[in-house]
């Protein structure tokens, strides 16, 4: 069923001590590419001990409530583990997205990158 | 059961329980939202949200992923107004059963955030008992329905 190679779904950049996550994919859609978001974004925290995540979404233009629920567990991860998720660059239309369902009030989210590392 | 205001839709497809298969389909219907012209941008990325939430929940909750059963889809498309049913074959849902995932308890749960979104972004949704069919429209602000 795999149609899709399982490639890296995200681009990674250390700026000081913290990691900034840059999306490849425009629209974070479909159940197969969602999964292994989540395992890319959970692996930060689970494995490489990344503890200050900067999630730029300057590259996404559409994503669905199934992606916000791997951001849910992704916020919780980082928590649990004493640190911080900090997001930017979020479209306005995303935005909206974002507000409707509360999670505008959950995440800690910025209009640039230059604001959200100072936020750390 | 008949809606009483359901529109005639001149477009019906059928499509396996598939999330490739349903991308096609939104690719489609995308397509002809374009050309068929009316809406704003920010409205193309309502409907393109509500289809997405819409399909997936067919194929996931009310089909179970099972590709033996079916998704049926019909539209209507005319300039600033879109008109979609979709059905599972699923058992059906009562979608006043799901909770309220803005509900701070509820934040940190996957529940109904799909729903919500639908519901702010169409202008009309109806779930027809017992659940596995969803009628939404959208028509444009610019009152070109």
């Amino acid at each position: 069923m795999s149609s899709q190679p399982r490639r890296r779904r995200l681009e990674l950049e250390e700026v000081g001590d913290v990691t900034v996550v840059n999306f490849v994919d425009k629209k974070i859609l479909d159940e197969q590419n969602i999964q292994i978001i989540g395992e890319q974004l959970f692996d930060l925290v689970d494995n490489q001990q990344k503890r200050k995540i900067l999630l730029n979404f300057g590259n996404v233009e559409f994503l669905s409530s199934a992606a916000l629920g791997k951001l849910i567990t992704l916020n919780k991860k980082v928590q649990t583990a004493g640190g911080k998720l900090v997001m930017c660059n979020i479209a306005r239309s995303i935005m909206e997205v974002f507000e409707i369902t509360k999670l505008d009030k959950m995440f800690k989210i910025f209009p640039d990158e230059q604001a959200a590392l100072q936020a750390f | 059961m008949n809606q009483p205001d359901s529109p005639h839709y001149p477009t019906r497809v059928s499509i396996p329980s598939d999330l490739e298969e349903a991308r096609q389909l939104q690719d489609q219907i995308e397509q002809q939202l374009m050309e068929v012209g009316g809406f704003s941008e920010a409205e193309i990325f309502a409907i393109k949200l509500a289809l997405e939430e819409a399909l997936v929940n067919a194929i996931k909750h009310g089909n179970q992923m099972d590709r033996s059963k079916m998704v049926h889809v019909a539209f209507r498309l005319e300039t600033g107004r879109f008109d979609i049913q979709i059905a599972d074959e699923g058992p059906g849902f009562d979608p006043d059963d799901v909770p309220d995932c803005t509900d701070p308890e509820n934040l940190e749960r996957p529940c109904g955030r799909g729903l919500l979104l639908m519901r702010h972004y169409m202008n009309r949704i109806d779930y027809i008992p017992p659940g596995n069919i969803v009628v939404m429209s959208k028509w444009s602000k610019n009152g070109q329905a």
